[in-house]
């Protein structure tokens, strides 16, 4: 090592990262984390309160309440919002789209990744393109047609169009985790006399468990979360609004902001929770064969 | 793909050979269809019939009556929009939506990814959080937004006029063009499409950290030690190791924001209503369906944004398809 004065630039730069890693640590937790106590804080505020002090970062003594989610999950008949509907409605929605998706993509994960067929690379070709689509494009076509077909407020309708938005990047996904597994044992399997569907049952699903479960979590996440479609969909059709559309249209009647952040917190916390249980497993999943660059 | 050693098979064994790829063919064939057969009429027939409307006159009133192949067919569509101002206007805001907000993303990714490149107590809880804005429902982060940003109740305003001195709240999501004031400078700023931007990149720079994080960790600490050795600074480091190792990956990162930035819609929508300035290429398709009935205008601005995004994909493969194949 090279003898260093004491202001030499390396010096001053080892000091100046070891003062910049933790400011810049704080800076983004800040910026992530600020805006969900936010919504938190202001869901259980009273709004007079709030348009009196709006700088206030904390609920005071005495200032707890819990009528912004009162309002929000009490149905319509009682002068509620009737969100407790909504969840039903985005939970039974979300579930469909992933036990299909999940049985459809499973199948053709597996067929892309072990399985040499005609037109295998141009299939994988046009499930990445269908990733990469504007999906607002899709959205005019599927719109006319289901007009047309006046089937537009079902909610099934819904579940058709969000298992075609998932299943290119599911079985993309799961394909990358197949190509991990080595074939020796459904080789093995198979000199046993096994059939192709029962390898894939009793040897390869086994061992996919965790990609599996992966894959869900993020399927149900995009059909939670969805918002587009949903819009398009269902907006005149109150009894089947996903929460999504459910707080969205919380904005079109005179609605206090204390309501909407409730709406919000209600929509937010089922992903958060996903999440918390499961993010290790996803990111995983996502970013498996990003190392290789 | 386990490597086929063919060694003089006895005739038998071959042709069980040749059976059991033909098998194997008929099998993925059959596995693949479902997937297939549901992306082909949810995804690629819709696109094709998208593209028939774009060429046809049609309101929303008259789907009812509607032929599916339509009557007929002319460039209207195509000709009132490249005359219109309100098109080349959405298509300027999208091109420069996109690149600052994929700019923005990647930048605060990779600082992201440098600060808990290393080892720290709560590195996972950090790690975790960061990742909040990219997978809670879009819906929630927009209002978050709103009221933040509200003049008459928003914590940024009432910390500005409060705090940093601020005559009057700044109503940024509904505010076209500002003046900021620096040094007595006056410099005008398109207010709104900068608070967009700004949560775009806020909204995905967990996704840019998720890649830039798992790439850098593959970095081989050899190459790094042998410099630190040779005297080399931590900007050094950066810029002549890391940096390059990370090229890959940003490049391929910069490309898939940029696509997903140029289809977004549900943000702006939900910020700004495509007002103030922000109207990009995906509000306009969805205010020409619904607002104007206008179905053949919309198909044709959707037809734009499917044409540069087919160009950009085109280049995105030459890039690194070869990578995905090898």
């Amino acid at each position: 090592m090279t003898p260093r004065r004491k202001w030499s630039r390396y010096a001053i730069e080892v000091r100046a990262l070891k003062i910049l890693r933790p400011l810049g640590i704080a800076f983004f937790v800040l910026i992530t984390l600020f805006p969900f106590y936010y919504m938190v804080v202001l869901s259980m505020r009273e709004i007079s309160e709030v348009i009196e002090s709006p700088g206030k970062l904390f609920i005071g003594f005495g200032d707890f309440s819990t009528a912004a989610y009162e309002r929000v999950l009490k149905p319509t008949s009682d002068g509620g919002e009737g969100f407790l509907r909504f969840l039903l409605n985005s939970a039974m929605l979300a579930l469909a789209t992933v036990v299909v998706t999940l049985a459809v993509s499973i199948l053709g994960a597996y067929a892309v990744s072990r399985l040499e067929f005609f037109g295998r690379r141009s299939v994988h070709f046009l499930f990445l393109s269908v990733y990469l689509f504007p999906p607002i494009l899709l959205a005019i076509p599927l719109f006319v047609a289901f007009s047309k077909m006046q089937l537009r407020g079902e909610l099934w309708v819904l579940v058709i169009v969000y298992i075609a938005q998932t299943l290119p990047v599911c079985v993309y996904m799961l394909r990358n985790y197949f190509d991990t597994v080595p074939v020796s044992l459904e080789e093995a399997a198979e000199v046993d006399g096994a059939t192709r569907l029962q390898i894939i049952r009793k040897v390869t699903l086994p061992l996919a468990v965790p990609a599996i479960a992966a894959t869900a979590l993020f399927v149900f996440m995009i059909a939670w979360n969805e918002f587009l479609f949903a819009l398009l969909f269902l907006v005149e059709e109150r009894q089947n609004w996903t929460v999504s559309l459910g707080v969205s249209q919380l904005t079109n009647i005179e609605t206090p902001a204390t309501t909407l952040m409730a709406g919000s917190v209600i929509l937010t916390i089922p992903i958060i929770l996903l999440f918390l249980f499961a993010e290790r497993l996803m990111t995983e999943g996502l970013t498996r064969g990003a190392e290789k660059g | 793909m386990a490597v086929e050693v063919e060694i003089q098979a006895p005739p038998g064994r071959r042709r069980a050979r040749a059976t059991r790829a033909r098998r194997d063919a008929r099998a993925g064939l059959a596995l693949v269809s479902p997937t297939v057969i549901v992306v082909f009429v949810m995804v690629v027939l819709p696109v094709l019939w998208a593209l028939t409307l774009s060429f046809q006159r049609i309101r929303l009133l008259q789907i009812r009556r509607l032929d599916v192949l339509g009557g007929e067919y002319t460039l209207r569509n195509y000709d009132l929009l490249f005359g219109s101002s309100e098109f080349l206007d959405a298509a300027r805001v999208t091109v420069l939506y996109s690149v600052f907000g994929t700019a923005g993303a990647i930048l605060l990714g990779l600082a992201a990814a440098l600060c808990v490149r290393r080892r720290f107590r709560g590195r996972g809880v950090v790690r975790g959080v960061m990742l909040l804005p990219w997978v809670a429902p879009i819906v929630a982060i927009t209002f978050i937004w709103r009221v933040m940003l509200s003049p008459q109740l928003g914590v940024v305003n009432a910390f500005g006029t409060d705090v940093l001195g601020w005559d009057q709240p700044i109503p940024f999501l509904s505010q076209e063009n500002g003046t900021i004031t620096l040094l007595g400078l006056s410099i005008g700023v398109p207010t709104a499409l900068l608070v967009v931007i700004a949560f775009e990149a806020w909204k995905s720079f967990p996704f840019a950290f998720l890649f830039i994080l798992a790439r850098l960790q593959a970095v081989p600490g050899d190459i790094e030690e042998a410099a630190k050795v040779d005297g080399a600074t931590p900007t050094q480091i950066f810029r002549y190791i890391l940096l390059p190792q990370l090229a890959g990956v940003i490049a391929l990162i910069a490309v898939l924001r940029f696509i997903w930035t140029f289809n977004t819609f549900d943000d702006i929508y939900l910020l700004t209503g495509g007002g103030a300035g922000t109207e990009v290429l995906a509000t306009q398709v969805y205010s020409f369906l619904t607002a104007r009935s206008d179905v053949g205008a919309s198909a044709a601005v959707a037809m734009f944004m499917a044409a540069v995004l087919s160009i950009l994909l085109v280049v995105y493969l030459r890039f690194f398809g070869e990578r995905e194949r090898a």
